[in-house]
């Protein structure tokens, strides 16, 4: 199978899906650096100002932080309730198990659109205000599964008798969590919150619908901006940015990951 | 280990202490059932809670009436939201649901041959010193702005974009076209784009597994490459296939931000949803699109995880 040419038949077909992967983005930090305000080919030439623009524009920077603000909470509540579920699945055996795996995977698997538009039928039922607060609920619901998925692959290759000892040696529960089973967990909570983090600082399908007229998140203001041909090229500077800025997030992540065998947990949503 | 002698002094000292935490532990170990109450309560409540009777909620307003005159939800029964999709307005809806769901299943497919020759070159092929560097890299555009990463195809399609531009280079353009945005096809070739990463991971994920001697074998008995692929790495990569599949499926389905960049006027469903719960503000009828939209990929999910698991026998 590994002949030399098929081995250069793959990797020419590795190269161009690569291409295709890579176009787009090669495209979006070009013309973030746009002397005009038209994205058309041939390249315009070059500017640095839709960055000079950037920094001094404080729609886009307020929107960015409150992104921060619900991506942060809704990673500390996705954290204690996902690492709470992992252990109950790796520490005991109960009735409904696969219906509560199922129901912790579900808002993965199901379209971002389904979860929005039936959270907004909820919080239209109830009478709740939108708010920073609905939209914390709704990404909340879809990133207990990162966590979990993170925790509960770890938690299945640790020993048991360590945190046995632990109790052996007169340890309370407490304690035990605390110093023995947290540190080695560490790094799975982590990586499970970066991923958190990330999914929901992009999130729009969710977002667009529990949104609160003043709830402007980095996505919607950058779908707003789609519509003003004038500030294109800012969107492509902040696209630019943020993709800098997660960088070394990915690094992180798939560093923390490197022993978990499966890779592949890092974008397994 | 030095971490356990030092968490051990600690943990005499705690010991002696009748303070409420302990009190509380112990009462945990003695009780299973306290415990796995306690871990299980908080995420099932809130799953329960915020999706599943969400859900439910969405069933019910399919089933409700939206005032003419106030746009104010009544609570009164009605199946008119599900029968205008069968025969309303033409059945301009029932040609949204097929365009939906033949732009998903054409997605799908293209990711899966895009996603096949890369995740083998990457699994099989390449130096396996390699593979995180090249994992990584289908990985980091998932990083990026989705939308921006939408919006990207529209200079790339557009008619001053980057693909005229060349073909007008090379001459088999004589003017731009305008052929190549806002219609079908440029919605299909932007989905491929975004979701193909979700495609690429798990095939590589399942063809990574598959030990060396299984090719040998198949190549000892006298098979060739052809054989060898769809006897046996086809078919030990097919949970990889699947389970890309349904992510790609289920995305495509529900997206209605490519549609709305680069789809034009081409309706679909996810559009359609987002339109009724904003602009057109018909929350009874949205959510019946919904409801159509989440027993389609209900029955989507069943075909498959059967496939599935005819495939593992």
């Amino acid at each position: 199978m590994t002949s030399a040419r098929s081995k250069w038949i793959f990797g020419g077909t590795a190269g161009l899906v690569f291409a295709f992967l890579y176009l787009p983005l090669a495209l979006i930090a070009l013309y973030a650096f746009n002397k005009t305000t038209v994205n058309a080919w041939p390249f315009p030439g070059f500017s640095t100002r839709w960055f000079t623009k950037l920094w001094h524009d404080p729609e886009p920077k307020d929107a960015a932080w409150l992104s921060v603000q619900i991506a942060f909470f809704s990673t500390c509540v996705a954290l204690a309730l996902g690492t709470a579920l992992a252990f109950a699945f790796a520490r005991f055996h109960f009735f409904g198990r696969e219906a509560v795996n199922f129901a912790v995977t579900l808002p993965i698997i199901l379209p971002g659109v389904i979860t929005g538009v039936a959270l907004a039928s909820f919080f239209l039922f109830t009478g709740t205000e939108l708010s920073l607060r609905t939209v914390v609920i709704g990404h909340t619901t879809f990133c207990i599964v990162l966590v979990f998925n993170n925790v509960l692959a770890r938690l299945r290759r640790l020993p048991l008798s360590y945190a046995e000892a632990s109790r052996d040696l007169g340890a309370t529960g407490l304690q035990t969590f605390r110093f023995v089973t947290l540190p080695s967990i560490r790094t799975a909570l982590v990586a499970g919150a970066l991923l958190s983090f990330a999914l929901s600082f992009d999130e729009i399908a969710v977002t667009f619908f529990l949104a609160g007229a003043d709830t402007t998140t980095l996505p919607l203001w950058i779908l707003g901006a789609f519509r003003n041909s004038r500030s294109l090229p800012e969107v492509n500077a902040v696209a630019t940015c943020i993709l800098i800025i997660s960088l070394p997030m990915i690094a992180t992540a798939a560093y923390l990951m490197r022993d978990e065998g499966a890779a592949g947990r890092i974008v397994e949503k | 280990m030095d971490g356990y002698l030092g968490a051990g002094q600690r943990l005499i000292g705690g010991a002696s202490r009748r303070a409420l935490p302990w009190r509380a532990s112990r009462f945990l170990y003695a009780h299973p059932r306290g415990r796995l109450a306690l871990l299980l309560g908080p995420g099932v409540l809130w799953l329960l809670v915020f999706y599943l009777v969400a859900l439910f909620l969405l069933l019910l307003t399919s089933l409700w009436q939206q005032d003419v005159f106030t746009a104010e939800l009544v609570h009164r029964w009605t199946l008119s939201n599900y029968t205008k999709i069968f025969s309303g307005q033409d059945g301009l809806w029932l040609r949204v649901f097929g365009r939906t769901i033949l732009l998903a299943a054409i997605v799908t497919v293209m990711d899966i041959a895009l996603a096949f020759p890369l995740a083998w070159f990457m699994a099989r092929v390449a130096p396996p010193r390699w593979r995180t560097l090249l994992f990584l890299a289908v990985v980091v555009p998932l990083w990026s702005s989705i939308l921006v990463r939408i919006f990207a195809w529209r200079t790339i399609l557009g008619s001053s974009g980057v693909l005229n531009s060349m073909l007008q280079e090379i001459g088999i353009l004589s003017h731009p076209s305008s052929a190549f945005l806002y219609n079908e096809k440029a919605i299909a070739i932007t989905w491929a784009y975004v979701w193909l990463p979700f495609m690429v991971l798990p095939i590589f994920t399942a063809l990574e597994k598959i030990p060396d001697s299984y090719l040998e074998a198949s190549r000892d008995l006298g098979a060739g490459s052809w054989t060898t692929f769809k006897r046996v790495i086809f078919p030990l990569a097919v949970p990889g296939v699947i389970a890309g599949s349904i992510f790609v499926f289920s995305l495509t389905m529900g997206d209605f931000v490519a549609p709305q960049l680069v789809g034009g006027g081409s309706q679909v469903l996810g559009g359609a949803i987002k339109d009724r719960f904003g602009v057109a503000a018909d929350y009874p009828f949205g959510a019946a699109l919904a409801m159509l939209t989440l027993l389609t990929l209900t029955v989507f999910l069943t075909i498959t995880s059967r496939a599935g698991a005819k495939e593992s026998l």
